[in-house]
């Protein structure tokens, strides 16, 4: 069974996308994606669980996990 | 066939001159039990391994000598302990440049290193650096002690397969010689003959993989430099020589450096001395003093033959798989390709073995291929990126490892050789050791552990073994024992091969791999896997 979160997780959404879109403020493209890149990279860290990795991987996709 | 014998490369060491044999002058072709086609590294192993056994070998080499050029440097602790068992690792390790750390930098900044080695008790280091050359010149003195002690090899330079038929029973060997040509008789032949096999070629065998689209420039400079035995490895160099450099020592003050070029180059002009030099200087600084001793450029593919067995034809090494140099997994998965043929021919040709014994060096090696490709592959793309994306990414882990240490881990400079454990082997019996170490589960490599005054690998290998801690074994037929109780049996040993159990049984296998182990068996238990390990049904 997946534990990937799919059902609303972050408290104040509003706040962390005003946050997201804050970081990227002023960036190029080429700066954008690198910061998505590295942010990737982080939060794929803090999960750590293979599984729940994959099936965020199938969910981005658009396919159901 | 019948073209005359011409070299395709200048030698370095001429180590096996043509002799003309009596088989030339034998009205009808003798029969020999195995034919070796290519004295390299791989050939010469497997030449070591039969010879010792008292199989009879022939190896035949179209040159009389190993090429120039340093080639395949790193030599894994796996192989210097094949080598150490067919006694030629001595030499080797004593000319060799020993080295365990790698250093990763980006642009000027260090961003990892690693240690291949972090713990103390094994005779053999985990890497060393030496000329492929003298690798093989340490392989032919031994061939050379092994025959004055009676070993039936017989090695034959300047005599080139020009056509090989399988009669059945037999494969019948044309040959070409200066003499002219002749033909022999040979129960199994195995084709160590590299990347380009012509033997593989002429069976109309597939080789398929994946090419890389990237040119490597190598350079060996000669010059007296106080960088560490270390390999140091840079993405982005500061230097700009190359997209990405490498710079490793070797014996005789000579240093090997790596450039990647990118794919769009034109190799004659990569190639001219001005041209490496300048590479170098930028590298270097331009108050260094050095000598260009060998330069080369290298594409590379990741791929392998479908099967490497082929009725009673086998091949081994680069003939059957090819993987990018990062990760040292060529020459060294080469040499383990003989260890493992080795026993397994000698067992069958003693008539100890069903010949289908053959059937699981297939798929033992195909196994330790596919691994060494999927390492090779996986370093290869974070060294290569082949797209936007994938480029993004390897910046990113870079850029991050500097501050993070979760980053590390991702960088991807080469992943670096390791025996493969043979999970899911016919040959191994089901683990019976409660809570024994996952490093010493059937299908692995004993690895190595001090005992008395030596090492636990020199008294295993060449032979079946029960090997016993905290515990008498059984006598088998056919199987040599060692029993470590009390004082022999160091930390390391329990450590290894114990971890919570008071005692177990190993049966280690010729190639110092492990069949079976339990905690307590019986003498029918050992006879069975005995069984199950030399291929019975």
């Amino acid at each position: 069974m997946s534990d990937l979160i799919l059902e609303p997780n972050i408290p104040d959404p509003d706040g962390f996308y005003a946050d997201l879109l804050a970081a990227h403020e002023g960036l190029s493209d080429d700066e954008s994606a690198a910061l998505n890149a590295r942010l990737i990279l982080i939060l794929a860290n803090h999960i750590g669980d293979r599984a729940v990795l994959r099936d965020a991987l199938t969910a981005a996709k658009g396919d159901r996990p | 066939m019948n073209a005359p014998l011409r070299d395709r490369y200048p030698l370095a060491f001429r180590l096996y001159p043509y002799r003309r044999s009596a088989d030339q002058d034998a009205s009808t072709p003798a029969r020999h039990s195995v034919v070796i086609v290519g004295a390299g590294p791989v050939g010469l192993a497997l030449a070591l391994d039969l010879g010792q056994k008292g199989t009879p070998v022939i190896v035949l080499d179209d040159h009389e000598g190993v090429g120039l050029g340093s080639r395949a440097i790193c030599f894994a602790k796996r192989t210097l302990e094949i080598m150490h068992r067919v006694g030629a690792g001595a030499e080797m390790v004593d000319k060799g440049v020993v080295w365990q750390k790698g250093r990763v930098f980006r642009d000027r900044d260090e961003v990892f290193a690693f240690d291949l080695l972090p713990e103390e008790g094994h005779r053999c280091p985990a890497f060393i650096n030496l000329q492929q050359p003298h690798f093989e010149r340490f392989q032919m003195e031994a061939v050379t002690r092994a025959q004055t002690a009676g070993a039936p090899i017989d090695v034959r330079g300047k005599n080139r397969v020009d056509a090989l038929t399988d009669m059945g029973d037999h494969v019948l060997l044309d040959i070409m010689t200066p003499d002219g040509p002749y033909r022999i008789a040979a129960d199994y032949v195995v084709a160590c003959d590299g990347a380009k096999s012509p033997i593989r070629e002429r069976l109309g065998l597939g080789f398929d993989g994946r090419v890389f689209e990237d040119n490597f420039l190598i350079a060996d400079v000669k010059m007296t430099a106080d960088f560490p035995t270390e390999r140091w490895f840079w993405f982005e160099p500061w230097f700009k020589s190359g997209s990405s450099a490498l710079l490793h020592k070797q014996p005789d003050d000579i240093w090997r450096i790596d450039f990647q070029l990118g794919w769009d180059i034109d190799r004659n002009t990569e190639l001219r001395p001005e041209k490496v030099r300048a590479r170098v200087d930028q590298m270097l600084g331009p108050d260094v003093e050095y000598e260009l001793d060998w330069v080369s450029i290298y594409t590379f593919q990741c791929r392998r033959m479908e099967r490497f067995r082929h009725g009673r034809v086998l091949f081994a090494g680069d003939s059957a798989h090819q993987v990018s140099p990062f990760g040292a997994r060529g020459a060294n998965s080469g040499v383990q390709d003989a260890d493992n043929l080795g026993w397994k021919l000698s067992a069958v040709l003693n008539g100890h073995a069903p010949e289908t014994l053959l059937d699981s060096y297939d798929h033992e090696r195909l196994q330790a291929a596919d691994e060494n490709i999927l390492n090779s592959t996986r370093s290869t793309d974070f060294l290569t990126p082949k797209s936007r994306t994938s480029k993004l990414f390897r910046d990113a882990v870079l850029t991050l490892a500097r501050e993070h240490a979760f980053a590390r881990p991702l960088i991807n400079s080469g992943r670096l050789s390791t025996p493969c454990v043979y999970d899911g082997s016919p040959l191994n019996t089901p683990d019976a050791l409660e809570g024994g170490p996952a490093r010493t589960r059937p299908g692995a490599c004993c690895p190595d552990a001090p005992v008395g005054n030596g090492f636990l690998l020199d008294h295993l290998g060449g032979r079946f073994t029960l090997l016993s801690l905290g515990a008498v074994g059984p006598q088998i037929d056919g199987v040599t024992t060692l029993s470590l109780t009390g004082d022999a049996l160091g930390p390391e040993l329990a450590d290894r091969y114990l971890g919570p159990a008071p005692q177990a049984h190993y049966l280690v296998r010729p190639d110092q791999h492990i069949a079976a182990r339990w905690g307590s068996a019986s003498a029918n238990d050992i006879e069975a896997a005995l069984r199950r390990a030399m291929g019975a049904a």
